[in-house]
């Protein structure tokens, strides 16, 4: 039934589309995604941008248009690649109708009470959520302190010469074929400058990603926390994000300088139609540290590597997540981190849980390049399956081109024990509610590094999935 | 009229298709300790799991009646609301789950109703300081790194907070030093009144230095071989079990 719902949408859009696409859906994996020069072209106008940028676009487009598709991961061929077109043009209402959101998405909000104005922005249907007055009275504070945040449409036009500086250096075009496309058609995001000695001590939350047209599915993140500076940045949703537009290719770039410290925490719930193949990168200087902690939800299928590039000595990355794969969901993730100075030192803690026949795989990547010597890294990567249909993988891949390192790595793979929800049954807790408690109790690595709302929101959202009620 | 607190009739036992209890016979009276000792391999501790509603024991024939209702077909959740606790031998752990989260969780779900925060932070400072546990034990993940001792204690601080009609006490004192088991079982003797129960079991006599038994039963080969009082006990110390085999 959803598959007609979807197909009234796209009629409705190509009426008032510049573009003709085909009424015909072949639902394989498409290189051809009709994406032309003209229609990239037209975004870059829309958004009234500077030549290089629109260059920029046009070249990542050719890059796009030769590479393939990655040969490893989840099955791509549900990805309706030829309607990336639709949703990116400028002036497209690519808003659907709320009718035509799916029940269990409506269901959820619900159940998380996200508010009504909330609902509507994040279903992609309506009014787009009013978090300007939130924003200005921040906006006051930081401007206070010489930080700079923004969307990155702004960014450009403001702050141009730093963000040419770095835009998509940490990720660029050619590193893969969703970068490529990314760096053609993205729009929205956040932009964010932290000067040189200023501890930014508020959390910042992300409000910019539902105010430009395709934003959710291709935005980008670029942050630079300068020498000696502290930022905490938050990024995400628990509630579903829905969009008919099936795709999310964002790109989030993180920039940490000389002894600077930045924490990026994510909660992730794409609806169960998406495909989430969001590139986060992170380049730390020397005595620099980057924290990522990251709850994901959702998505039909996730390939999520956040990557850290240990640059100068003595730089650090750590990293906490916690993946969760319910029924008809395939969720690839991992954490990947190069040692690329002496004395860094890495820590990944790496969990997930499946259910209902969902597969959740972690994927990580540790290398040690070969002038790196002194360097300690562990990685822990834990799966928790609550059934005997579920699947759980790892694949580690360590890659030392230097003996003087110090490594670990730990993997486990359980079922909740039987004796564990005997016990807690037998102080009168329900059987459901053990396994609740213990599923709470294995995420709450995660929990403790949230703002208390969202961790509060990251358990309801668990108490959600354990009883089934999306999907 | 002695009101029979809990009454077992003819109970026979399997897990994994083996028999395990073969027409075990007991009766608990309110306010009194009962002990059960026995060679290993006796099913001890298959009773106390029994008792529990532990889902791998299953009960092939006979009842177990708790204040008078039979309660074969009843899950450990709702035995535990009936009033039955168990201190575990190898007490699990649950990472993740804080000593006071859990503790919390566990008396609201058996008494069924909400839990005012500040007298039950009170309450459960009051019942860690006479086991003498550091209060910082409550903010540690449940039994997670704890020594065979801390275990222990942490199973009678749930006693204390669940207040049980009957708790039954599986090898306790096990693993524990003079000192632990001391400790624990002053916990348990102040918990003791006249309308709740005590059954231990236990392969030694330390822990009955400190709390007196009314009766002494010696399980064997799955069945309740022998009843007596304390002296009993002394006699099984000097003698060992060979006699009752």
């Amino acid at each position: 039934m959803e598959e007609k719902v979807r197909k009234k949408t796209y009629i409705d859009d190509l009426d008032r589309g510049i573009y003709d696409v085909k009424n015909d859906f072949n639902y394989s994996f498409k290189a051809d995604s009709g994406l032309t020069p003209e229609i990239v072209m037209e975004i870059s106008k829309e958004k009234n941008e500077p030549q290089w940028m629109t260059d920029f676009r046009l070249k990542s487009l050719e890059i796009y248009n030769n590479l393939a598709a990655p040969p490893w991961g989840p099955d791509l061929t549900d990805l309706h690649m030829e309607n990336i077109v639709t949703y990116v043009k400028p002036n497209t209402e690519m808003k659907g109708k709320w009718e035509d959101v799916p029940e269990e998405i409506k269901k959820t909000f619900d159940l998380l009470g996200i508010p009504k104005a909330e609902r509507t922005s994040l279903a992609g249907v309506g009014a787009q959520y009013d978090s300007e007055v939130v924003y200005h009275s921040i906006k006051e504070d930081l401007v206070k302190m010489g930080v700079v945040y923004t969307d990155m449409e702004t960014a450009i036009r403001d702050y141009e010469a730093i963000v040419k500086e770095y835009f998509m250096t940490c990720v660029p075009p050619s590193d893969h074929k969703f970068a490529a496309l990314h760096g053609a058609v993205w729009s929205g995001g956040s932009f964010v400058y932290v000067p040189e000695g200023v501890q930014v001590d508020i959390p910042l939350q992300s409000y910019f990603r539902l105010n430009a047209p395709g934003a959710g599915q291709f935005e980008h993140t670029l942050i630079i926390v300068e020498k000696g500076a502290k930022l905490h940045f938050i990024e995400g949703c628990s509630a579903p994000k829905y969009n008919v537009n099936n795709l999310h290719a964002g790109c989030v770039e993180l920039f940490v300088k000389e002894g600077a410290r930045l924490r990026y925490s994510t909660i992730e719930n794409w609806s169960k139609n998406m495909y989430n193949l969001n590139t986060k990168r992170a380049i730390v200087e020397r005595d620099g540290l980057i924290e990522w902690v990251s709850g994901s939800f959702g998505s039909k299928v996730s390939m999520l590597y956040p990557m850290s590039i240990l640059k100068g000595e003595r730089a650090r990355a750590e990293f906490t997540g916690v993946t969760f794969a319910g029924k008809g969901q395939h969720l690839d993730t991992g954490c990947k981190i190069v040692h690329a100075a002496p004395y860094t030192t890495s820590n990944v803690n790496s969990k997930s849980i499946s259910k209902d026949g969902g597969v959740a795989l972690y994927r990580g990547a540790l290398r040690v390049a070969p002038n790196a010597h002194h360097v300690k890294a562990t990685v822990a990567c834990e799966s928790l399956m609550l059934d005997n249909i579920s699947r759980s993988d790892t694949i580690p891949v360590i890659d030392l081109m230097n003996d003087e390192v110090d490594i670990g790595h730990e993997a486990k793979i359980g079922r909740i024990s039987d004796e564990a929800i005997f016990y807690l049954m037998s102080r009168g807790i329900s059987e459901k509610e053990a396994k609740a408690m213990i599923v709470r109790g294995f995420v709450e690595p995660i929990a403790k590094e949230l703002p208390l709302e969202y961790a509060v929101e990251m358990n309801n959202l668990i108490k959600i999935e354990l009883e089934g009620a999306i999907g | 009229m002695d009101e029979k607190l809990l009454k077992i009739e003819n109970l026979k036992t399997e897990i994994e298709g083996k028999e395990i209890l073969k027409g075990l016979n007991l009766e608990i009276e309110k306010g009194k300790v009962h002990v059960i000792m026995g060679p290993n391999g006796a099913g001890k501790s298959t009773l106390a799991n029994t008792l529990m509603g532990h889902p791998k024991y299953e009960i092939t024939a006979g009842k177990i009646l708790f204040e008078n209702e039979e309660i074969n077909e009843l899950k450990a959740d709702e035995r535990a609301k009936k009033g039955i606790f168990l201190s575990f031998q190898y007490p699990e752990e649950i990472p993740g789950v804080t000593v006071e989260n859990f503790l919390r969780t566990a008396k609201m779900a058996v008494t069924g109703k909400p839990l005012k925060i500040l007298s039950f932070k009170k309450a459960l400072k009051e019942k860690m300081e006479l086991l003498e546990m550091k209060e910082e034990y409550a903010e540690r993940y449940l039994n997670l790194g704890f020594s065979g001792g801390e275990k222990k204690k942490n199973e009678i601080l749930q006693m204390a907070i669940l207040e049980p009609k009957l708790a039954i006490l599986d090898e306790t004192d096990s693993g524990l030093d003079v000192d632990a088991i001391r400790i624990v079982s002053q916990g348990v003797n102040a918990l003791k009144n006249s309308e709740n129960s005590i059954l231990i079991i236990t392969h030694h006599n330390k822990i009955l230095d400190y709390l007196k038994p009314d009766f002494v039963h010696i399980l064997v080969d799955g069945k309740i071989v022998k009843t007596g009082d304390f002296s009993l006990a002394k006699e099984i110390e000097v003698n060992g079990y060979e006699s009752y085999k």
